[in-house]
């Protein structure tokens, strides 16, 4: 392992901000009580949670009480799929989402067909963008919710978020709820609730300098839903389990900082990725770009290298200590390329190419220069031991 | 079998026995390297590429796999007439790190210990080479380990030539 190492897959998970492990470790040690304990111990692990509590509602700009915490970005997205759609069943049951989201809204709605529901999967363009058109078109009276997501994890395109909500509330045909998967958006877009109009917000604490294993989800009070997971009645019953209290102190800290100094690293970021990708245009020939290059995340860089296996070279880079993600299919559990590049139409030979980096707040213009000249240095290698056909056309 | 010669082989047997139980124990660091050690050394120093592909004269070439799916592998061979083994074994893979490592493995046994036979090259199975690389996870298996088969066609290739 070397020492000094160069972590560009901060979409997958940040490193924890030391402010933010300041913050939890009284929760780890002296202030271990359980929150629903009428003592001491548990009044103070209570109060911690009710100031995160507060501390995030004031970030999204909601009530107190519309803040579910929960164990992550998939508890939150299955919470929502699943505990919206079954609580809401008798108004009706379809359900639109795009074929783009996370896994965990995908199976889950998966699931919910199992269970009798229909869902219509809208496509998106060759940049990641769902149609409007087609949504509004999708709308049916008995459909229940409408869940897209805010920003790609992949490829790092941002949906007119704002733009959906007002074709869902404008609408003549029904009054779907609104869910939006923010986890890759937190940090970087604006997840002001009012803003954005979306009914249910599904928000990750391990991709903004927080710890892993919390999450929440913003819920509109007025929402019908029926918990996923069953016990001591804690979170108004929507989630039972005691408390992870460190964490949710960790995770309101993290979202505070990450929102004050959004402006900031945006600006920051979207220097240095662009910077990056001229670099990589400049130094490596038969490279594409993935996903929009406008409305587009600023530390997300996905490119498809013609001829270079992503397995290959991500391990390549690693030995070379530089971290950095692939949508492969031999990358994938599933041994299937990712459905986010199939989803937007690029060749099943360049997804097996396709390649992320995701910049990050201890990301360094020097990082980028060390890594650039490793990745020229490792496609070199592999080119020069990849069969030429039949990918001979594209060489000449 | 003669007590010396069961001597040697139970020596070779408790070395090899060695062998796996270190290989086990590096295998375990997962900080080290996600595939065994094996696969390591083939994957950063894939023996027998062929680089000058477009002068390379070969006797029998075997291409298998597609873009598509993520491996493709292409063998050149060139064979000593004389005794029908192979010389000369050259591969080019595009593929994830163990169809690299299968492919560089597979030209090393086709050429070790004066070059195997042609019969036995067409006879060569995917649990052969996944065994001398120290094993290969299940799901990796079946799509990433074309060696066998892509020599299997450039022997096939050498043969149809041959009888031209």
């Amino acid at each position: 392992m070397k020492t000094s190492r160069i972590y560009l897959d901060n979409a997958s998970t940040t490193p924890i901000d030391p402010k933010v492990l300041d913050v939890m470790f009284p929760y780890l040690k002296e202030k271990y009580g359980n929150p629903s304990s009428l003592h001491l111990e548990g009044r103070t692990a209570e109060n911690a949670i009710e100031k995160s509590r507060e501390k995030v509602s004031s970030v999204i700009g909601c009530r107190k009480e519309e803040i579910i915490f929960t164990s992550g970005g998939t508890e939150s997205d299955n919470l929502a799929i699943l505990g919206i759609a079954r609580a809401n069943k008798n108004k009706g049951k379809h359900i639109i989402t795009s074929c783009i989201e996370h896994k965990a809204v995908l199976d889950s709605c998966k699931k919910l067909e199992k269970e009798g529901f229909d869902i219509t999967y809208l496509d998106v363009d060759s940049k990641g963008k769902i149609s409007l058109v087609q949504l509004e078109k999708s709308i049916r009276p008995d459909t229940i919710m409408v869940s897209i997501m805010y920003a790609n994890n992949e490829i790092g395109t941002i949906q007119p978020i704002s733009k959906i909500s007002k074709i869902i509330k404008e609408n003549k045909v029904s009054k779907p709820i609104f869910h939006s998967d923010a986890c890759q958006a937190v940090g970087s877009l604006s997840i002001d609730i009012k803003k954005i109009g979306v009914d249910v917000l599904t928000i990750s604490s391990s991709k903004i300098y927080g710890p892993k294993g919390v999450g929440c989800l913003y819920l509109n009070k007025n929402i019908k839903i029926e918990p996923i997971i069953f016990g001591g009645g804690q979170e108004r019953g929507l989630r039972s389990g005691t408390e992870n209290v460190a964490s949710i102190v960790g995770f309101a800290e993290a979202l505070m900082i990450s929102e004050n100094i959004k402006k900031t690293e945006n600006e920051r970021l979207i220097k240095l990725r662009d910077y990056f990708f001229k670099e990589i245009k400049n130094n490596i020939k038969d490279v594409s770009i993935n996903g929009d290059i406008k409305d587009r995340l600023p530390n997300n860089i996905n490119v498809s290298i013609k001829g270079v296996e992503g397995e290959t070279l991500v391990l390549i880079l690693d030995d070379k200590g530089v971290s950095c993600s692939t949508g492969s299919a031999c990358s994938s559990i599933d041994l299937n390329p990712s459905h986010v590049l199939v989803g937007i139409g690029i060749p099943l030979e360049l997804a097996h190419c396709s390649v992320r980096f995701t910049l990050g707040r201890y990301t360094q213009k020097k990082d980028i220069d060390y890594t650039v000249k490793v990745l020229y240095e490792s496609v070199k290698k592999i080119r020069e031991m990849s069969v030429r056909v039949p990918l001979e056309v594209s060489y000449k | 079998m003669s007590i010396e010669k069961n001597k040697k082989l139970n020596i070779k047997n408790f070395l090899t026995g060695m062998k796996k139980e270190i290989k086990k124990t590096c295998d375990n660091d997962v900080e080290g390297w996600i595939y065994s050690l094996e696969v390591k050394e083939h994957f950063f120093f894939p023996k027998n590429i062929l680089f000058d592909d477009y002068s390379y004269k070969a006797d029998g070439v075997g291409i298998v796999g597609s873009p598509e799916c993520g491996d493709v592998m292409k063998v050149w061979i060139k064979v000593d007439k004389k005794n029908y083994r192979i010389k000369e074994c050259k591969w080019r893979t595009f593929g994830c790190a163990s169809a690299i490592a299968s492919a560089s493995m597979m030209s090393v046994m086709a050429t070790e210990n004066g070059g195997m036979d042609l019969e036995e090259a067409q006879t060569l199975k995917p649990q052969q080479i996944v065994e001398r690389l120290g094993g290969l996870p299940d799901r990796k298996f079946h799509c990433s380990v074309l060696g066998h088969e892509a020599l299997r066609e450039a022997v096939l290739d050498y043969f149809k030539h041959a009888k031209q």
